[in-house]
């Protein structure tokens, strides 16, 4: 399994040609509080760049944008009673869908974690 | 840059620009700060905002003629909310008023007081004297545990605790002067205090130091008042708003309502005795997705209303809104919806505040 990171600060751990989406430590702790989520169906297809999952802070509504096209497979419904998984433990508990890959060489353009971690040390 | 700039900073205050000003949005986050001033006292920097000391010969007559206000009736130093309103009966800003002895202090609006100071200007006569206390900064202290908190470190001619709700006077703080009222925007007991820039610092420090005060950022402002059901100039209220509409007639005093007299007195005169056809009310929403201004609310295929302020309610645990609403579909009860990124929200009217007024009006 291969974690990858976007300039969005989402998140996507692969392996093979399933993937499961998060958002960052980063952005939740730019975010703030978090008090809903608004994730994607399953079964609904998805182009990379595509916003299929919302997050809604008290300041304001928030897209995540998948970093791959794909298929949703599934979606973290554990988040619909404890949206605030999302502000503790935003890279494991936090994750937000799962998704099939329909193409693995997007992931070609995404950071890794050393490169994710440059770029906001530079923001 | 405000007087307390560097001390947010110092404080761990995430800065975001606000009305020309960096302020802090928050400090520790915006549910703790928001429940920390309901439980227990919160320190609001408001410098933004625009404090004017009004005076010169002929000035009350001068100020009724911009203002709906009776000045008759203001007793001296109790502040009074009221509004700027253009010809048409729009709302230019909302404000409040308190009489000194030699003239009038007004509070304005950050964002509007440039627009403020020149329609004062224009609409006032040349013997009457608008001077802008920029060298003051504007403290409020919220909370259940305010009082006590400034209580221990104010001095005065008389003590802390006569001032009731909507009550003002001169103070000291470690021997600071420092004009004290008790009022404020969360819906909470507590103080407004203007002290001079160059003290701010040493005041908002000591305030700070009482157990029961924590600092607080523009976002846990903006969901204290919302839950409090106060209109914020530029979202809830604009010159494409009546005071009417906006439920504030009480910015209206008794006797200009029916003798007029001041701009926009036709509009707001015929609103107030045949109604509007929209009004500014209160929604709670089902489930917990947030609707947020610009939002349009709906009663099946029509469209009857448009949101203003809307969030995550801390203290209630859900979204709430306000939205102007067609008068018909305005009573408390009615079931509606809103259309939030395409989807259809249930939520239904309800009265206001979202969360009880806890103002002090005497022992």
């Amino acid at each position: 399994m291969t974690r990858y990171f976007t300039q969005d600060h989402e998140w996507i751990d692969v392996d093979g040609t399933s993937g499961v989406v998060g958002i960052t430590d980063y952005a939740q702790s730019q975010l703030g509080d978090i008090t809903y989520v608004d994730l994607p169906a399953a079964g609904s297809t998805v182009k990379k760049g595509d916003a299929p999952c919302v997050v809604d802070s008290v300041k304001a509504a928030s897209d995540v944008y998948s970093p791959v096209s794909g298929t949703i497979t599934s979606a973290n419904d554990a988040l619909g009673d404890a949206p605030e998984t999302v502000n503790t433990d935003p890279e494991e508990g936090g994750w937000l869908f799962r998704i099939d890959l329909s193409d693995v060489s997007e992931l070609e353009g995404l950071m890794d974690k050393a490169a994710y971690d440059a770029y906001v040390a530079e923001l | 840059m405000l007087p307390l700039d560097a001390w947010h900073r110092a404080r761990g205050g995430r800065m975001v620009e606000f009305a020309g000003y960096w302020m802090p949005v928050q400090y520790e986050g915006i549910i703790a700060e928001h429940t920390w001033t309901r439980e227990s006292a919160g320190l609001f920097d408001v410098s933004h905002m625009g404090q004017l000391f009004i005076s010169g010969e002929g000035v009350e007559a001068a100020l009724e003629a911009v203002l709906p206000i009776d000045l008759a009736t203001l007793k001296p130093y109790g502040p009074r909310y009221s509004l700027l309103l253009d010809e048409n009966g729009g709302v230019l800003d909302d404000l409040m008023v308190t009489r000194w002895n030699s003239g009038f202090y007004l509070v304005v609006n950050g964002a509007t007081k440039w627009d403020d100071i020149g329609h004062l200007r224009e609409h006032l006569p040349d013997e009457v004297t608008i001077n802008h206390l920029e060298d003051s900064a504007l403290l409020a202290l919220q909370g259940p545990k305010a009082f006590a908190a400034l209580e221990r470190v104010v001095t005065g001619e008389y003590p802390l605790a006569a001032l009731t709700f909507m009550k003002g006077g001169q103070f000291k703080i470690d021997g600071i002067d420092a004009w004290i009222s008790r009022s404020g925007y969360t819906g909470e007991d507590g103080f407004e205090i203007s002290i001079p820039a160059a003290d701010a610092e040493r005041v908002a420090d000591l305030i700070c130091a009482q157990p029961e005060v924590k600092p607080i950022g523009l976002g846990a402002r903006d969901s204290l008042r919302l839950e409090a059901g106060l209109p914020l100039y530029g979202h809830d209220l604009s010159p494409d708003t009546s005071p009417i509409e906006a439920g504030l007639l009480f910015g209206i005093n008794k006797r200009r309502r029916t003798e007029g007299g001041f701009p926009g007195a036709n509009r707001i005169m015929r609103e107030i005795a045949e109604g509007t056809a929209r009004k500014w009310v209160g929604l709670v929403l089902e489930g917990r997705q947030a609707a947020r201004e610009g939002a349009t609310v709906h009663l099946g295929a029509d469209q009857v209303g448009v949101v203003t302020s809307g969030g995550f309610s801390p203290s209630r645990g859900e979204p709430i809104a306000m939205a102007y609403i067609a008068s018909a579909n305005a009573a408390p009860g009615t079931k509606l919806e809103i259309e939030v990124r395409g989807k259809r929200l249930a939520a239904e009217v309800v009265s206001t505040p979202f969360v009880p007024h806890r103002y002090f009006r005497g022992a």
